[in-house]
């Protein structure tokens, strides 16, 4: 493009002044340009239904915290422990109070209560589970917002729309899995680094994993996945040729919680 | 009719004045909140995601669709005698419901975006057919109240149009409780509130604490007024408070037994939580027993006549019924619900002071409605008669 975003809003806007809408503005000054900038770059991903499976045995914390770390930097998530300012530190009770995670680790007790066995091997038994949003194909908290603020895609991603939020937390109840946050206080204190392609939240709205929904728009797999080295395998359950359905055709895998048939699509092989 | 609120007793205006200083300091903490967020103000987190607020809207709901217990025997049955008190169950219902709708609001990460529920109405949410069935309720007894009792100023009859609204608010109460039962009784996560016997429940312990409070109410109207609801009026109320809580405690232990029967843990978790605490994590232990005990108690109580026909005991035992319902189905029943967690973690919770405070003004708020409305009908009561 010969115009960079910050001229092109400077004109669009002043356009805008005259009466004229930003697209007529930007006919003007590039004729027919407009449809081929959208298009442009790389093809975005898309699939019918998405899907994840998280394969623990290729999985070490190591990794798994970077995973985190990654997540959470692009998404500017805060960390209450670690405040920008020392001055606004807050207690170790409210950084678990008041912690907002899109992904996570723990153990297989929490990650799949129910399923804990008498005696288990070692290895899982020490194992951390990174856990997130499920995109479950029959999600509980899409059914029970009352401002369609939170909503299923056609491709299965479980979204959030921040700006319609009104905070009900009627979600957070209808979760069975602890995947969503609320902006209990100011989170901009709390982000170090502020990643400029992701906005920063308010206080007063929930938020989640949204399998990186503005990465695969441009073509790129989730930032978890690309960081995981071939431990998260993500791709269309409905296409038979994907890694991800080969990989969940050949192995065995588990569901958190699948008992209670909100049809969770990240799978685990232990 | 309202400019009889406007002139009243020394007493009456120093009640005013006090609500209006606690609705004062609620206004400024709420303030507070919307600055610095819910987290500042509350003991809120992401485990125990909804607390006093919400329990608060809870509790109310039952008081509001009690008014029924009045309206239903004089208008259905003729019971003649519950004419004189329908318009002191109507005028409760105003406030309670009220309160209701504050109370979710106080709850709101994003007030300022509350009518997004009306912009994109959303029919497969609880909270959007909560939202339809208390604000038509708020209206159906402001209408009803207000207009019957106008007619009984001017000594005529009420209008004809407002028989049918009268008949829609029948129906109508017991849908605005089992609507609040659905919020929670539908959501798979949660094995506190997974029970089919939840409304049930709701509506069991609304019609004993909701008659309760209107006892309370009316033996106060007696001692301060010149209007006296009558003593064949409270006995009946009595009778539906001791049927209502007889029931509520029955439906309490149909619950229990399920739970520690099946023996299933994510539905017995919760009720250990409760009732003895999970590693030594056990805030609301002490409460539960004396909730539970003293339901039961009270139960036993108001179906000894001697004790229910003395209104001094009988006020007594009505009080603790409102008491421990309360800490039933609003701490208990909330915190409850949130603990354990999804992931079986004890994470407990505590009302902040400011969060007592918010709620609080919120309170008074509603009990100043309620004393403005009780002054109008108690007027026009003592005018009548005069």
């Amino acid at each position: 493009m010969g115009m960079d975003r910050r001229e092109f809003i400077k004109i669009a806007g002043l356009s805008t002044l005259f009466g004229l809408g930003a697209k007529s503005a930007w006919e003007l000054l590039r004729p027919g340009q407009v449809e081929a900038a959208l298009t442009a770059g790389a093809q975005p991903l898309a699939a019918k239904r998405w899907a994840m499976v998280v394969d623990m045995r290729k999985l070490d914390d190591a990794t798994a915290q970077r995973c985190i770390e990654v997540c959470h930097q692009i998404h500017n998530v805060p960390d209450f422990s670690k405040p920008v300012n020392p001055k606004d530190g807050v207690s170790p009770e409210e950084q678990i109070r008041w912690q907002v995670k899109w992904i996570w680790t723990d153990p297989y007790h929490n990650a799949f209560p129910g399923a804990h066995q008498e005696v288990m091997s070692d290895r899982v038994h020490h194992m951390n589970f990174l856990l997130l949003c499920n995109h479950c194909d029959n999600p509980p908290c899409v059914r029970v917002c009352p401002t369609q603020a939170t909503f299923r895609r056609a491709d299965g991603v479980v979204m959030m729309d921040m700006h319609r939020c009104i905070g009900c937390r009627y979600c957070m109840a209808g979760c069975p899995f602890s995947a969503r946050s609320f902006n209990w206080r100011d989170p901009r204190p709390y982000i170090k680094d502020t990643y400029p392609d992701y906005p920063t939240r308010e206080p007063g709205m929930v938020e989640k994993c949204d399998f990186c929904a503005k990465r695969l728009a441009k073509g790129q797999l989730p930032a978890c996945v690309v960081e995981s080295r071939g431990a998260l395998i993500f791709g269309d359950l409905t296409d038979d040729k994907s890694e991800v359905r080969q990989t969940l055709k050949q192995n065995f895998t588990i569901r958190r919680k699948a008992h209670l048939g909100t049809n969770p699509q990240v799978y685990y092989i232990v | 009719m309202l400019e009889t609120a406007l002139s009243g007793s020394r007493r009456y205006y120093t009640l005013v004045a006090a609500l209006l200083f606690f609705i004062l300091v609620g206004a400024s903490m709420y303030l507070m909140q919307l600055k610095y967020g819910l987290g500042y103000t509350t003991g809120l987190g992401r485990d125990v995601s909804w607390g006093f607020y919400i329990a608060q809207l809870t509790y109310l709901v039952g008081v509001a669709a009690s008014a029924v217990m009045v309206v239903l025997p004089y208008y259905l049955h003729d019971y003649k005698a519950f004419g004189r008190i329908t318009i002191l169950g109507e005028f409760l219902a105003v406030p309670a419901v009220l309160m209701c709708l504050l109370f979710v609001i106080v709850d709101l990460g994003r007030p300022d975006r509350l009518f997004n529920i009306i912009l994109y109405p959303t029919p497969n949410s609880v909270l959007f057919w909560d939202m339809i069935v208390l604000n038509v309720y708020l209206l159906l007894n402001i209408v009803i109240g207000w207009t019957v009792l106008e007619s009984e100023r001017n000594e005529v009859a009420p209008p004809k149009w407002v028989i049918p609204l009268i008949l829609l608010s029948i129906p109508w109460a017991p849908s605005i409780h089992t609507v609040t039962a659905f919020l929670y009784a539908g959501l798979p996560g949660r094995g506190y509130w997974l029970t089919a016997i939840m409304a049930p429940r709701f509506l069991s312990s609304a019609f004993a604490a909701g008659p309760s409070l209107l006892i309370l109410l009316a033996l106060l109207v007696r001692k301060y007024t010149k209007f006296d609801p009558g003593r064949e009026q409270i006995q009946s109320l009595a009778k539906i408070v001791t049927y209502a809580i007889l029931i509520n405690v029955f439906f309490f232990f149909c619950e229990v037994f399920t739970v520690f029967y099946s023996q299933i843990p994510e539905h017995m978790l919760h009720f250990q939580y409760l009732f003895q605490g999970i590693d030594g994590k056990a805030r609301l232990v002490p409460w539960m027993w004396f909730a539970i005990v003293g339901m039961s108690t009270a139960a036993l109580l108001m179906v000894s006549p001697k004790i229910r026909e003395n209104e001094t005991t009988l006020a007594l035992t009505c009080g603790l019924i409102i008491i421990t319902t309360y800490i039933d189905k609003g701490l208990g029943l909330m915190t409850g619900g949130f603990v354990p967690n999804p992931l079986e973690r004890v994470v407990e919770y505590w009302p902040t002071i400011p969060e007592a405070l918010i709620s609080l003004g919120v309170y008074s708020l509603g009990f100043l409605i309620l004393t403005v409305l009780y002054k109008v009908a108690v007027s026009v009561k003592e005018e009548i008669k005069a």
